[in-house]
């Protein structure tokens, strides 16, 4: 027992190590680095993958897989942007929809992987060709938004503020350093851990993902969580996806393309195991973290070209998985699982 | 993955015939729908027409999903296959333009179209085997160790490219991609010849056996004598050098090297044309035939619906649909269901 706590802290310490460390030498070979601008973007810029991560979390905790997330993205971005700039919309209304619709997406490809023991990898791959090609039927191109409601959305942090009646310094600070996009995605980060560590829900997700003959055997409610957390991912992808159109002011069906792969990248650097059953949705912060240092660095760089990114996650993905595989051989504490 | 229920089988048609069924129904709908869907035409002692060109189109696709059913039949998944493409274009074709812009300009191999296809072939099987050994020697899931390569890939292609899209003019490299041999185009001899060796080699000795046992239980098949990791490795970099092969043939077909989108979701329809040909996502039992009928349907499915002016915008959201239906057909349980509810209506 000891030595799986060790097993889990150490790699979520590792990556925490990993991520400071980046952040410095980032940090002390470019400037500018530092300032508060920059760390604020790691954040906004990278909240739809962020959402989107939180979500994958959970399916693959549970032991199961989503590639259909970037797909979402782009199909809810555009559904949105459809149903305010030509179907006179209310902004609210159409997130709402598509959110609604968003979760009943990831629950009905919860369904066919549960009641029909299908591969989730088969299934959430047809349900990205779905998501991908209803994106397109709704509207083959990018569509602008321009709706007066967009612009006072992205100001709610301040709107807020100012309505607390925090001092001008305050509001000022909120406006500045607390884009809406990064306080959704703060705000999903929160109800994330709060979902997997202290309700039955998360505690049923682990279980499940570590032996799921073992779940059924407890009595455990298998498919009902199994179900709900493909919801709740579905949901997220759908929320990435109005967060996409409020970070562009537009919506696109082609948004999101290969984000699933960063996803699934991003919750493994953040230690959970593909496998399923063990891991942290606050690993997964800092696996997108290091992602949004990454890029950054690159830009703030100039020289060194865009395509390093996929270089150096895919590196970070290896180092970090054999550090997995270290660990739990020293330590001997993992079953061994036949892939 | 775990294994599941839907292994038993109860009904005792060869699982091929599904398949085979879909891709009859959808060639039946055509004959009838879709004017001149059969036509094939003589044109300078070569055929065209839409079946043909279904063959061709699907070629790479084939291909990989010859590698990726050995691969699968051994319990394991290989994504990284787009990726490998995207190399060997990518290496292939900066060996014989030598783009000033490209670090492969450092490299002199005389335009010797031979030296570039073996280069590049050997680092595509020489990746899978790299493939091969995180999942043998470190024991990592397969599903992530190939992960890596698939999101590292295309960046390391970019490297080779510089992120441009390298193009060539070479009469023997083209032929790959656009070329004829004996009426038919060129990619149907070489999909043809490769099915035939591979299936001899896994057919026609114990090798097929050795991955089937290996992916029904390592542990079991170790205890008998057959060495796992090997058969693994083998068959990881097999999938490279087949992946490698389709970039070729990709990159020859359009005369260039586009690291950004050759290959790109081309693992997803080669492990859809296995799972589709009967092959277990579980391992076991693999079938080469199935996957070809597989990659087949998925082609026609698209070439189907270009040539009956439905929008493009349709293709992916049919292709779901039938990924869908038959998942649900193979699925032990959807069959139960059925047979039972027809059971109570009969009765």
């Amino acid at each position: 027992m000891i030595a799986g706590w060790l097993q889990r802290y150490a790699t979520l310490a590792t990556t925490a190590l990993v991520c400071l460390l980046l952040y410095i030498v980032a940090g002390s070979l470019y400037a500018g680095f530092f300032s508060p601008r920059v760390f604020v973007g790691f954040f906004a810029d990278n909240a739809f993958l962020g959402i989107v991560a939180v979500g994958m979390t959970f399916v693959i905790l549970s032991g199961g897989i989503d590639l259909s997330v970037g797909a979402m993205i782009g199909c809810s971005s555009i559904v949105i942007a459809t149903l305010v700039e030509q179907a006179g919309w209310h902004p609210l209304a159409a997130v709402l929809l598509m959110l609604l619709l968003g979760a009943l997406f990831g629950a009905s490809m919860g369904s066919l992987i549960h009641f029909f023991t299908l591969p989730p990898f088969i299934v959430t791959l047809a349900g990205m060709f779905f998501a991908r090609g209803m994106g397109f039927v709704v509207h083959e191109e990018s569509i602008a938004i321009r709706h007066e409601f967009y612009p006072a959305l992205n100001d709610l942090p301040a709107t807020l503020a100012s309505w607390l009646h925090l001092p001008d310094g305050g509001v000022q600070f909120v406006g500045r350093y607390l884009p809406l996009t990064a306080v959704i995605f703060l705000l999903v980060l929160a109800v994330g851990i709060y979902l997997a560590h202290w309700t039955r829900f998360g505690r049923n997700t682990y279980a499940i993902g570590g032996d799921e003959d073992s779940a059924v055997l407890m009595g455990l409610p298998v498919g009902r969580t199994k179900v709900q957390a493909y919801a709740l991912n579905g949901f997220c992808s759908a929320l990435a996806g109005a967060v996409y159109t409020l970070y562009t002011f537009s919506g696109n069906p082609t948004a999101g393309t290969m984000l699933e792969l960063d996803a699934i990248a991003a919750v493994v650097i953040g230690g959970t195991l593909l496998t399923g059953g063990a891991g942290y949705v606050a690993g997964t912060l800092l696996g997108v973290l290091i992602f949004g240092i990454i890029q950054t660095a690159i830009i703030f760089d100039g020289t060194l070209s865009s395509w390093w990114t996929r270089i150096a996650i895919g590196f970070l993905v290896m180092v970090f998985i054999l550090l997995q595989r270290l660990f739990q051989r020293t330590l001997g504490s993992a079953r061994r699982r036949p892939s | 993955m775990k294994r599941r229920q839907g292994q038993r089988r109860s009904l005792s048609m060869p699982r091929i015939v599904w398949p085979l069924i879909a891709l009859a129904l959808l060639l039946l709908f055509n004959l009838f729908f879709t004017d001149g869907f059969f036509h094939i035409e003589v044109r300078d002692g070569r055929l065209y027409g839409s079946l043909i060109d279904i063959i061709d189109r699907a070629a790479p696709v084939i291909l990989v999903s010859m590698g990726m059913t050995l691969v699968i039949a051994t319990a394991g998944i290989d994504l990284s296959v787009g990726a490998v493409m995207a190399i060997a274009g990518a290496l292939a074709a900066g060996l014989i333009a030598r783009p000033e812009y490209s670090v492969l300009s450092n490299f002199d191999i005389g335009g010797s179209f031979a030296v570039a296809l073996l280069i590049a072939l050997l680092i595509s099987a020489l990746a899978g085997a790299g493939n091969g050994t995180l999942v043998t020697v470190f024991g990592v899931q397969p599903i992530v160790a190939t992960l890596i390569l698939m999101v590292a890939g295309r960046g390391i292609a970019q490297l080779l490219t510089s992120g441009q899209i390298v193009t060539f003019r070479h009469e023997s490299f083209a032929y790959l991609g656009n070329g004829f041999f004996l009426g038919l185009p060129v990619t149907i001899t070489i999909v043809v010849a490769m099915l035939l060796m591979i299936g001899l080699l896994v057919r026609r000795t114990a090798l097929g056996l050795f991955i089937e046992a290996v992916g029904d239980n390592p542990t079991a098949s170790r205890h008998a004598g057959v060495r796992p990791h090997f058969i693994r490795l083998f068959v990881y970099s097999l999938c490279g050098l087949l992946a490698g092969l389709a970039g070729l043939i990709a990159a020859a077909d359009i005369q260039a090297a586009d690291a950004n989108n050759a290959g790109l979701y081309i693992e997803l329809d080669a492990i859809l044309a296995v799972v589709i040909g009967g092959t277990a996502l579980t391992g076991g039992r693999f079938s080469l035939l199935g996957s070809v009928i597989g990659a087949l349907l998925i082609q026609s499915i698209t070439t189907t619906i270009l040539s009956r002016g439905v929008p493009v915008q349709y293709t992916l959201v049919v292709k779901a649909a039938v990924v869908i239906a038959v998942c649900l057909l193979q699925s032990e349980r959807f069959r139960l269901l059925i047979m039972h509810q027809l059971r109570r209506d009969g009765s």
